[in-house]
C-alpha cells in the first residue's frame, strides 16, 4: 500500500521549477501532487504523477538528479480533528513523520494526506491496526 | 637620507658589488649543499657542478628545487647541516599532508632577525614602538619572525597571538601598541569590531603603522584599512621554505617590495617551460637562498607571479622590488593565511560515500574576511528526499573540511552539469580576490 513518489534537487535560482514542469508537461506527465522544501541555497521539490518512470527517466535526461521514494496516501476525514486523531495514532506508537502534504483531490468526501515515514512498513501496519484508510497507488491517480 | 634604513652596507649597494657579493655566497652555497643527497643527484642529473658557475648568468644551468622535493625529502632530508646545529624547526602552514619542514641554525635565526628589521625598519618602525603580533605563534613562521626582528629593532613586542578579537582590542588600546601585525583582513575585522563597540576606529588606539603579510591583498585593501585605522600599511613577503617573512618588504614609497639580494638572488622564469624572463616582465618568482645555513635552497620555484623593477627606489635602498604577488603558478590558494590545494578538498570529496569529486571553489573577500565556498554537484548518491538528511549531509562535509584543510568553507550543493566541463584544474577556482 505504498505510493511511489519522485523526489528533485533544485538550485534555488530562477527558471528551475518552471523548468520542471515544461519538461514533465511535454511529456505528457500530469502532476497530481506536490511539495517544496527549501533552503536559501537548494529546494526538494516531491512529486506524485501519474507516471513515475516516465516523470524519472525525462528528468533524468534533462540533467535534474531525482531519486524515487516511498509514500504513504492517507485518508483523513475532513472534519475538525480528523488530522489529529491520525497523528496521535502514528504519535503513541512512536511512528516518526519525516514530512506530509496533502493531495489535491478527495476521495469520497475526505481528504488525503502524504506522510513520509522514516519506517514505512511499521507506520503502514499501526495505521491498519486501528482501521486508518489508506489508498493504493491505482486509487490514488484514478481520483 | 637612511633613518629608515637598518643596514646601509647592505640595503644600498652599487649593484656591480652586489652581484660579487651574490656570486661568492651563490659559489659557497652550492659547495654545501652539493653534499645534500638531493642537491647531489640533481646536479648529477644535469651534468653540472657548483665549480661550473661562474657567473649570475650562469645560474640557469642550475636545476630548480620545488615544494616536491621537500616533501619527498621529508623531514630533514634536504639539511645541509647536522642537527647539532639546527636550534629551530618551522613548517608549512597548510595542515594536510606532509607538511614542508624547515630548520634554522643559531646565525640562521640571527640572519632571519636581522632581515625582518630591514623591512620593519623601513615600514618606519622604531625602537620607542610597541609592537603587537597578532599572528598564530607555533609552526608556522609569521609570528616569530615578526617577533625576533621586532626584538631586535628594539620596540617592545606584544606576543599576543591570534583569536579573541575583543580581547586583542582590549590589549591594543590598554599597552598603547603602535604597531600591529597581522592579516591585512584581520586588521578590517579589528576595524569592525571597533565600531560594533562605538568607537571610532581612527582615533581609539594609538596605531601608526600596521605590518601585514600571510595572504594576498590588493591596493583597494590597502587605502582602506589605512582610511579605517589611520595607519600606514605596508605589505612584506615570505615563505617558510625561504626563510618565512623577510625575504622582502616595502619602504614608506610604497612602489614594491625590496628583495633583500645579499640574502636571496630572485629570478623571473616562465613556469611553462623554466625559461628565465628578461628584466621587468611577469612570471614566477625564482629564490636562491645564499646565506642560510640549515636548508639553503637552489633556484627554488616560489609559483608566485609577480614582476621585478630594477630602477632605484627613491628610499636610496638600490635593492630590487617586486611587485605585490598577482596570483600563482600552481593551484594552490591562501586564505585566512592558510595554504589549501584543491586537491586535498577533492580527496576529502573522494571520501564521502556516493560523492563525486565535481566541484567549484569560489574564493572571496566579503567585507574584511576570506571565504572559500565549495560547490559540489548533487548526484543520486548524495541527493535525500529529507531535508533534516540532506542537511546534515552538508554539515558532515563542512566538518571534514573543516577538520581537514583548517578552515570553515561553505558547502554548497549545485545541479548536475552546474560547473563547467574543462580540462585542466585552473578552472575549479575562481578566485575573486585577484584583480
Amino acid at each position: 500500500m505504498k505510493v511511489e513518489q519522485i523526489s528533485i534537487f533544485i538550485e534555488n535560482k530562477s527558471g528551475r521549477l518552471a523548468e520542471v514542469a515544461r519538461v514533465l508537461g511535454e511529456k505528457g506527465v500530469n502532476i497530481r501532487a506536490l511539495s517544496l522544501a527549501d533552503t536559501s541555497d537548494f529546494g526538494i521539490l516531491r512529486l506524485l504523477v501519474d507516471n513515475t518512470d516516465v516523470a524519472q527517466k525525462t528528468l533524468k535526461e534533462n540533467g535534474f538528479t531525482v531519486n524515487k521514494t516511498e509514500v504513504v496516501a492517507v485518508e483523513v476525514p475532513d472534519d475538525p480533528g480528523g488530522l489529529f486523531n491520525i497523528l496521535q495514532v502514528l504519535d503513541e506508537a512512536e511512528v516518526n513523520v519525516e514530512y506530509m502534504y496533502a493531495f489535491v483531490e478527495r476521495n469520497a468526501g475526505n481528504a488525503v494526506i502524504i506522510f513520509r515515514f522514516d519506517e514505512v512498513d511499521n507506520a503502514i501496519a499501526v495505521l491498519n491496526g486501528k482501521g486508518v484508510s489508506i489508498l493504493s497507488g491505482e486509487k490514488l491517480y484514478s481520483l | 637620507m637612511n633613518h629608515n634604513i637598518w643596514d646601509p652596507l647592505h640595503e644600498c649597494l652599487e649593484r656591480k658589488d652586489l652581484e660579487r657579493l651574490q656570486l661568492e655566497r651563490l659559489r659557497s652555497t652550492l659547495e654545501r649543499v652539493a653534499k645534500v643527497p638531493c642537491y647531489k643527484d640533481k646536479f648529477a642529473a644535469s651534468g653540472i657542478s657548483p665549480g661550473d658557475i661562474h657567473s649570475l648568468d650562469d645560474m640557469a644551468k642550475l636545476p630548480f628545487t620545488t615544494k616536491e622535493d621537500l616533501r619527498q625529502n621529508y623531514p630533514y632530508g634536504m639539511f645541509a647541516v647536522p642537527m647539532r646545529d639546527v636550534v629551530r624547526i618551522h613548517s608549512s602552514s597548510g595542515t594536510t599532508g606532509k607538511p614542508t619542514v624547515v630548520g634554522y641554525s643559531r646565525k640562521d635565526l640571527d640572519d632571519w632577525s636581522g632581515l625582518v628589521a630591514r623591512f620593519m625598519t623601513a615600514a618606519g618602525v622604531l625602537p620607542d614602538d610597541i609592537v603587537h603580533i597578532a599572528f598564530g605563534y607555533g609552526l608556522f613562521t609569521g609570528a616569530f619572525g615578526l617577533h625576533y626582528g621586532a626584538e631586535l629593532i628594539g620596540s617592545a613586542v606584544i606576543p599576543m597571538s591570534g583569536g579573541n578579537t575583543e580581547r586583542q582590542i582590549m590589549i591594543l588600546k590598554d599597552y598603547e601598541a603602535t604597531a600591529l601585525v597581522c592579516t591585512p583582513s584581520y586588521a578590517l575585522t579589528l576595524a569592525d569590531r571597533i565600531e560594533k563597540m562605538g568607537h571610532d576606529p581612527r582615533t581609539y588606539l594609538s596605531l601608526k603603522v600596521g605590518l601585514f603579510g600571510g595572504e594576498p591583498w590588493s591596493e583597494e585593501l590597502r587605502r582602506e584599512i589605512e582610511k579605517r585605522l589611520n595607519i600606514v600599511a605596508t605589505d612584506n613577503y615570505g615563505l617558510s621554505e625561504i626563510v618565512g617573512p623577510g625575504v622582502a618588504g616595502e619602504c614608506l614609497c610604497k612602489k614594491g617590495m625590496h628583495i633583500f639580494e645579499d640574502h636571496f638572488i630572485p629570478e623571473i622564469i616562465d613556469p611553462e617551460t623554466g625559461k628565465v624572463l628578461p628584466e621587468g616582465e611577469k612570471g614566477e618568482l625564482v629564490l636562491t637562498n645564499i646565506v642560510q645555513e640549515a636548508i639553503p635552497l637552489i633556484r627554488y620555484r616560489t609559483r608566485d607571479i609577480t614582476r621585478l623593477h630594477y630602477d632605484k627606489c627613491d628610499c636610496g635602498r638600490t635593492l630590487v622590488r617586486m611587485e605585490k604577488t598577482m596570483g600563482r603558478s600552481d593551484d594552490m590558494l591562501i586564505i585566512k593565511g592558510v595554504n589549501v590545494f584543491p586537491t586535498q578538498i577533492e580527496e576529502i570529496l573522494f571520501q564521502v560515500e556516493g560523492c563525486e569529486p565535481h566541484y567549484q571553489l569560489i574564493v572571496e573577500r566579503e567585507g574584511t574576511l576570506d571565504t572559500l565556498e565549495v560547490q559540489v554537484e548533487v548526484n543520486e548518491n548524495i541527493f535525500f528526499d529529507e531535508m533534516r538528511k540532506q542537511r546534515a549531509f552538508v554539515e558532515m562535509l563542512e566538518k571534514r573540511l573543516a577538520t581537514n584543510i583548517g578552515l570553515h568553507a561553505k558547502i554548497k550543493l549545485v545541479e548536475p552539469s552546474a560547473i563547467p566541463r574543462h580540462e585542466g584544474k585552473a578552472n575549479r577556482i575562481i578566485d575573486k580576490r585577484y584583480k
